[in-house]
């Protein structure tokens, strides 16, 4: 008889931890923002309801553009790591075997167990303008004075699609991986070129790995910081950055709370949008991950 | 298929070239005895790691107390977290795997939540709710309450935010695969529920459970977009690094950066080697 409230009190501690986790750093916190991002300063420490934060938004170019920037770079970069993942996924899954596989498979995860920082350090000694590519070019006379290849968004696009590039071979190379060898063979049988094969089987195929990974590094790269910052210099310009410059530098929090809710929605429509289109769920994209 | 053309290998080679320059280039210029990062090659030199700094200008990582403080500070904030993920964890990934109530499925999506809410957002949003609490909190008791505020607790409570749904899914998926047949045969045999959890469950979990902390240890050590926004004054590695790499370069980033890889390395081996062990 005394089994029943036992049991719910076994339930109730063991859903604690959970409950004070989502709930202290997670819901409550984003409720914080949302109310601190719709309270406008309307005397000296005295602080009113109002919609001014997202209009100061609309009305200061340098703030949507900068966001307009940041989502259309991010959509390049997504793109690009997409075309140059694919045939590195292809030959993973498809072609190479046994040790080779597993070795190319644990050399593209290598470089990721390294810090963001490292990597971006590493270009920016390549990049720069007494960097090593600039000394080589020099040296072997196809330039006769230092260039500059650092600040500018070649710069910020290589950094990010470097970065995301695990994160699209991952789920793609899944994806290929159940691709029936006889279903492809059949394609080419029946007079299919190389390209339709791949057009017509091998794509729709990885389509789930495709939107999980273009989802990921999509994600990862609207919300970069270290990047675009230290790769793109004055000329980086990254959503993120503003609001670290609100919050941190101005020291204006619900400016800076308003941009945070935009940015998570950018984010969030774009994972909604994905899913949406090819009709899977949050779960099984992130397990593809 | 089965044949690759010439130009796909080569494409593979050049790309992987391209995925470890960066990091070569870091590991080499570590060693350069020149003030700065960049060719030319001005000869081998260890300065940058144990030197005293008379002949590089700058003392070297390993004996500078800002690198070394800085360190320090990554492990005071890296520790706690890798425990309590590992912790939080295991009682979610049993709640998850083992417990049945109404709005399991919501909550096991919430837990999913905080890997699509940018990095960030997760470091204003728990600024700004903090401070609301300790103002609240201050106001009432009468007292500071620095842990509130930025610093290294905040840190962790930020950190933790997003690197406990990594350690429960990494729990759950071990858990998911115990076959449960066993936990009753010993509880047949007359063991009670704490001996069966010791000598049965978790022993199982172990991997796990180390793989879990492992993970989150790493993910604490380099995480930097969350970790910026609730830093004091006491900074954790990525932070000092991102800020001396701002005021411009020099060899001791190298250097510490190499420290970094063959930290990570090491951990990711000993990470390999316990999920080889799993399966």
């Amino acid at each position: 008889m005394s089994q029943k409230p036992a049991r719910s009190l076994t339930l109730f501690l063991l859903l604690a931890p959970a409950v004070l986790w989502l709930g202290l750093l997670i819901v409550l916190p984003h409720v914080e923002i949302l109310v601190l991002s719709f309270s406008e300063r309307v005397a000296p420490r005295v602080y009113a309801f109002g919609f001014g934060n997202y209009l100061e938004f609309f009305t200061e170019p340098l703030y949507w553009r900068t966001f307009a920037r940041t989502a259309i770079m991010s959509i390049i970069v997504t793109a690009l790591t997409l075309v140059l993942a694919f045939p590195i996924a292809l030959y993973i899954a498809r072609v190479a075997q046994g040790r080779l596989k597993a070795m190319l498979l644990l050399l593209c995860l290598l470089p990721f167990w390294v810090s963001e920082l490292v990597r971006t350090l590493g270009w920016m000694i390549l990049l720069r303008e007494t960097g090593i590519i600039s000394y080589t070019l020099r040296a072997i006379g196809l330039a006769d004075q230092p260039v500059e290849l650092l600040y500018n968004d070649g710069a910020v696009i290589l950094g990010l699609v470097y970065g995301g590039l695990l994160f699209m071979i991952v789920p793609l190379a899944n994806a290929l991986e159940s691709l029936e060898p006889s279903v492809v063979e059949a394609g080419f049988d029946l007079g299919g070129s190389r390209w339709t094969v791949l057009r017509r089987i091998v794509i729709p195929h990885a389509m789930p790995g495709i939107v999980a990974g273009s989802i990921i590094v999509f994600m990862l790269t609207v919300g970069n910081f270290a990047t675009p910052v230290l790769l793109g210099g004055k000329n980086g310009l990254w959503f993120t950055e503003q609001i670290y410059a609100q919050f941190i530098t101005r020291f204006n929090w619900p400016q800076g709370a308003a941009f945070g809710m935009l940015l998570l929605m950018l984010s969030s429509a774009i994972v909604w949008a994905g899913l949406r289109l090819t009709g899977q769920s949050l779960g099984t994209t992130l397990k593809q991950a | 298929m089965n044949r690759p053309s010439l130009s796909w290998k080569l494409y593979i080679a050049a790309f992987y070239i391209f995925l470890f320059a960066p990091l070569l280039v870091v590991a080499i210029f570590a060693f350069n005895a020149s003030p700065f990062p960049s060719p030319p090659w001005r000869g081998f030199t260890l300065e940058w790691f144990t030197g005293t700094g008379t002949a590089v200008g700058k003392p070297g990582v390993l004996v500078d107390p800002i690198w070394l403080d800085t360190i320090a500070n990554s492990f005071k904030v890296a520790i706690p977290v890798a425990l309590l993920a590992v912790l939080i964890g295991t009682v979610n990934a049993w709640v998850l795997e083992r417990a049945e109530f109404p709005g399991k499925t919501f909550l096991s999506m919430m837990m999913l939540w905080p890997l699509v809410i940018p990095g960030v957002v997760l470091g204003i949003s728990i600024l700004a709710f903090f401070s609301r609490v300790a103002n609240g909190l201050e106001e009432w008791l009468q007292t500071d309450l620095d842990f509130l505020r930025p610093g290294l607790s905040l840190v962790v409570l930020g950190q933790l935010s997003f690197i406990l749904t990594i350690s429960t899914l990494i729990i759950a998926a071990r858990l998911r695969k115990f076959d449960r047949s066993l936990e009753e045969a010993a509880f047949d045999l007359g063991a009670s529920r704490v001996r069966v959890l010791r000598t049965i469950t978790l022993p199982f979990l172990r991997p796990a459970l180390i793989g879990a902390g492992l993970v989150a240890l790493l993910m604490s050590f380099e995480n930097f977009n969350t970790t910026l926004m609730l830093v004091g004054s006491e900074a954790p590695l990525p932070i000092t690094m991102y800020g001396q790499m701002r005021e411009g370069a020099s060899p001791a980033i190298n250097a510490v950066s190499l420290l970094l890889m063959l930290g990570v390395g090491g951990i990711a081996s000993v990470f390999a080697l316990t999920s080889k062990a799993e399966r």
